[in-house]
């Protein structure tokens, strides 16, 4: 190993070798300089644009939520702000230790765990979600102080929807609820995802879901430096948000009011349309739900108790229940007859109280028959011979073509829900529509005798009760048509500007005055003198109208089968009115389900709405006593 | 040359006899760079400013006490030292506490200690006794005994695991030892030898090492990971530029990017806020530091004292290029603090160490030779 202990050389070897050192020394920091001068200068671009993505986030701005009114003004939807606590999963380890440390921090029920579990199950990836909502600035203020144990948690602002009149109008209103998968799809397909980060909840249904895009507004943004942990440091740049428009509805709200509780306990729908215009003034579908519930995330007793309720309270019964029209069909019926020459309104007919076809009797209400009857009488005293013949001589076909030009069985194109598919087109029969209806060879063949039922309203018939009324605004408007709506103006919360929703006639039916004067003359008969007197006695204005009865039992191919049909066999009542009647501001239909004869228990909530509509008023005496004892009645 | 005691008497001038200008001069500069880049470190909120101001204070009344103490006393603390610290590591090996998966610390009931720590200087002091007991006799089986002083504390920090102070106090053995006449046959060979068995080491490795060294090949693929603090720390060195954001004004300091800001990776938040120049102005004070420790070991008169400073001074070399080189991506990260500049009492002390002992050398020079 050579001379280790020569020590000259040693310190001349040792200050070479040190002389050495500081040559690799020299070198690594070269090294060292030649990465910097690599990263500063060569990669500086590249590595600066990195370091401003780094730093600045778009955080977007949810905007107001636009607020619904009513004609009047009266709010039906608004927001408020609110403070709620909120998990973001994906960054926290474990849920249930974290809830449960929470909850001695905040306090946190039983049924906003099970709200979050449901919440989570419905979330999209990475999205924080409500543990508790509307915290108090007490509650706001305890966890902030503890903050620091809790990542993952978090205190957010968020707005609210609110519906100050609880119950009222829900099926026209609709609620909001959080975004699912399936409204995702929705947002997807009409490119609005941009405009959708950073809201967390949409219109389920009704005019919310309908007028989503109207009443969402625009999304701000705020450039903010964050830190690597996502927190916002500093802002930078900032583009508010656009409120969403507010609409100005056509619905009366009070009205609504007293119409729903006009009908009390009693399941059913009033639809009330301003027949020169279509705009709906009152949408009842009872009962009603309190869309308050959806806003927080539902929980899932009160959802479980809402959709299996056997009353069914989330149907709308006004655009998706259809029912056989009963009586009420009649008018139609005679209207038909006029103008396609089947009958003059003087030609009578004689009624024996029962009509035959093949081997088959048809009975009349009437034991005896109503004797020698024209069109007016056989619509003021509901004579089924008259119309069992009428149905018989126009054939099936004929019906269906004219009663289809009224609107029947037909989708309306109300302002509800996303679509089209949100409203039920009911079940306008024909030869056609049977083939299709059914499968087998045997049933898809119309029988003549199928024909006859029809006449009067039963058999295969079966409209919604926003069809009715929209028939019924038809005859009031003469034949001209409108779409019925909710929303008369959509109003720019920016601007200010009006939209209004025009009131364009959908068409005219050019349909001859003096056939639809036989018409009308015979529907205020019916008031004056007819089945509906009882229910109108009193009244200070002349009313037109029309009873029915449908018959729940024979109720066949509908889309809507009533809850209970087969427990409760009792009679649908319906009744059909307009008024004044020389020059109608108001058309409406009511049904109540089971609720026997139409002039027993629906007149007199038709008699209530057109008072207060006309009025301002309520109904005194008769009119109201009936319908407090068939309120009664229908408890049973 | 000096008299001790007449100094002493001469009062304030006694005070500072053994202070190396030059040296102090160089090492307050850059632990005035360093503090500035600790205050922009812990701007928002974490006043550490004055902490590593005390944590220097003490530190410089340290190097004060050792560079007073001549170098044949500083020779007497070798074995001891060196035994206490093995037995320590022994100990950690035994009875450690674990503290995020690595077997570090010991602890003392009311204190913790890294007998690691202890080993950087141990180590070089241990080796250079060593080499100037036998100076006169010098054998192969010196060099022997010496690789096995070397590598048993080494290997035992290494299992902690604490890959960056084993090699800092596994390269302040080598020095001695490479200083002391390692021939360069040897030397080669054992390149080579560390060529042929890294499958080897690969094996050895624990895993978070492994994935170290793969994030430095390619840190884009574990970019939220391991590879998140090597990625962060050269978006802010490049994103320094030339002349840098300027002084608190690095983004990705004070938004939080970089992590480990005001320890390890203290060079990110410097580099982002001063740039390249500022990188050559750092590089260039570390160079003068290394600069004047070697000439001390030029000029020391004995093996003990000129090895010792030798190893010392690479010592401050290797820490500042590790931890340049890991911050800026050439080298893994292995958690070395940037002398002078990181945050941290320990570290700042065993510097101060090393620093006072360079001083003694120099300014007892003439009155400790065999």
């Amino acid at each position: 190993m050579g001379d280790f202990h020569n020590s000259e050389s040693d310190i001349d070897r040792f200050r070479f070798r040190l002389g050495f050192a500081t040559l690799l020394v020299l070198l690594a920091f070269g090294l060292l300089l030649g990465r910097f001068v690599w990263l500063q200068v060569v990669q500086h671009d590249f590595y600066r644009t990195r370091a401003e993505d780094n730093r600045i986030a778009l955080i977007p701005i949810v905007p107001n939520r636009g607020v619904i009114t009513d004609r009047n003004g009266v709010i039906l939807a608004r927001n408020y702000s609110a403070f709620t606590l909120e998990i973001t999963p994906a960054q926290v380890d474990d849920l249930e230790t974290t809830v449960d440390a929470l909850a001695e921090v905040i306090d946190i029920q039983p049924k906003d765990r099970k709200r979050f579990k449901r919440l989570m199950d419905e979330a999209k990836n990475f999205e924080s979600i409500p543990i508790r909502t509307r915290l108090s600035d007490a509650e706001v203020a305890q966890f902030a102080a503890q903050r620091y144990r809790f990542p993952g948690v978090e205190v957010k602002a968020r707005l609210f929807r609110q519906y100050p009149l609880g119950t009222v109008g829900s099926h026209a209103l609709g609620y909001i609820g959080r975004i699912t998968d399936h409204d995702l799809k929705w947002i997807e397909e009409e490119e609005k995802q941009a405009n959708y980060k950073g809201t967390d909840h949409i219109g389920k249904n009704g005019l919310e879901q309908h007028y989503e895009f109207e009443l969402h507004g625009e999304t701000g943004y705020e450039e903010v430096e964050i830190d690597s942990g996502g927190r916002a440091v500093r802002s930078l740049k900032r583009i508010p948000p656009v409120s969403g428009n507010n609409l100005q509805l056509t619905l009366d709200a009070r009205l609504q009011e007293i119409t729903e509780q006009a009908f009390g306990d009693r399941k059913g729908a009033l639809v009330a349309i301003d027949p020169t215009t279509g705009g709906i003034l009152a949408l009842v579908s009872n009962p009603t739900y309190d869309p308050n519930l959806f806003v927080d995330g539902i929980t899932p007793d009160n959802w479980k108790e809402l959709n299996e309720h056997p009353s069914k309270p989330m149907v709308n019964r006004a655009i998706n229940g259809a029912y056989p029209p009963g009586s009420t069909f009649k008018p139609f019926m005679a209207l038909a007859a006029l103008e396609m020459g089947k009958r003059t309104p003087n030609q009578t007919i004689s009624d024996p109280g029962y009509f035959n076809f093949g081997n088959h009797q048809f009975r009349d209400d009437k034991k005896g028959g109503h004797g020698s009857v024209d069109m007016y009488k056989s619509i003021v005293q509901s004579c089924d011979t008259y119309y069992y013949m009428l149905a018989n001589d126009m054939g099936i076909d004929n019906i269906a073509r004219f009663m289809g030009s009224i609107g029947l069985g037909q989708r309306t194109g109300v302002d509800l829900g996303k679509d089209d598919s949100s409203e039920s087109k009911g079940v306008l029969p024909s030869q056609e529509w049977k083939k299709q209806r059914f499968k087998k060879p045997e049933q898809q063949k119309w029988y003549a005798g199928e024909t006859i039922s029809i006449g009067i309203g039963q058999g295969y018939n079966a409209y919604t009760p926003i069809q009715l009324a929209q028939a019924t605004a038809v005859v009031a408007n003469n034949g001209v048509m409108f779409r019925p709506h909710l929303v008369n103006q959509i109003i720019d919360a920016k601007t200010g500007e009006k939209r209004p929703v025009e009131p364009q006639p959908l068409r005219d039916l050019k349909l001859k005055q003096q056939n639809i004067d036989v018409i009308r003359r015979a529907m205020v008969g019916v008031i004056k003198e007819g089945t509906g007197t009882r229910a109108f006695a009193g009244a200070p204005y002349e009313a037109a109208g029309k009873t029915g009865t449908a018959q729940v039992y024979s109720l066949k191919g509908a889309d809507y089968k009533a809850g209970g049909v087969k427990k409760e066999l009792r009679d649908h009542a319906l009744f059909i009115a307009y008024a004044p009647a020389d020059k109608p501001r108001i058309a409406l239909a009511v049904l109540v389900e089971n609720g026997g004869f139409g002039a027993q228990s629906a007149a007199p909530i038709a008699r209530m709405v057109l008072d207060y509509y006309l009025l301002g008023k309520l109904p005194a005496g008769a009119a109201s006593e009936d319908a407090a004892a068939v309120e009664d009645d229908g408890e049973e | 040359m000096i008299d001790v005691i007449g100094t002493l008497k001469r009062g304030g001038r006694g005070l500072i006899a053994h202070i190396d200008f030059p040296l102090l001069l160089i090492t307050l500069t850059i632990m005035a760079v360093g503090l500035a880049t600790v205050h922009s470190a812990t701007f928002d909120g974490n006043h550490r400013l004055l902490a590593q101001a005390g944590n220097m204070g003490v530190a410089m009344v340290i190097m004060w006490f050792v560079a007073r103490l001549p170098p044949h006393k500083l020779m007497g603390f070798a074995i001891p030292l060196y035994v206490v610290g093995l037995l320590l590591l022994i100990a950690v090996f035994m009875f450690g506490i674990k503290v995020n998966g690595a077997k570090r610390w010991l602890s003392l009931g009311f204190t913790r200690i890294q007998p690691s720590e202890i080993m950087k200087i141990a180590m070089p002091l241990m080796l250079a006794w060593y080499f100037h007991k036998y100076e006169a006799t010098l054998r192969a089986r010196h060099f022997m005994v010496a690789a096995l002083l070397l590598l048993v504390p080494f290997a035992l920090i290494a299992k902690q695991p604490d890959l960056g102070t084993a090699l800092l106090v596994g390269g302040a053995g080598f020095f001695v030892i490479f200083f002391a006449g390692l021939p360069w046959k040897i030397i080669v060979g054992l390149i080579a030898a560390a060529g042929a068995a890294a499958p080897l080491l690969w094996g050895m490795m624990h895993d978070y090492q492994r994935k170290r060294f793969l994030t430095l090949i390619d840190p884009t693929t574990d970019p939220l990971g391991a590879g998140y603090h090597i990625i962060q720390s050269t978006i802010a060195i490049g994103s320094g530029g030339p002349f840098g954001k300027g002084y608190l004004n690095g983004t990705q300091t004070h938004l939080e990017f970089i992590p480990e800001k005001h320890t390890d990776f203290i060079f990110a938040v410097y580099s982002e806020e001063w740039g390249l120049l500022g990188n050559a102005v750092l590089l260039f004070l570390y160079t003068l530091l290394i600069g004047r420790g070697m000439m001390i070991a030029a000029a020391a008169p004995t093996v003990f004292t000129h090895l010792l400073a030798g190893a010392i001074t690479l010592g401050f070399f290797t820490y500042a290029f590790i931890n340049m080189g890991m911050v800026s991506g050439i080298l893994p990260v292995v958690g070395v603090p940037l002398p002078l500049m990181s945050y941290g009492g320990t570290a700042l002390v065993t510097l101060f160490l090393g620093i006072g002992i360079l001083m003694s050398i120099h300014t007892h020079g003439g009155r400790v030779n065999k």
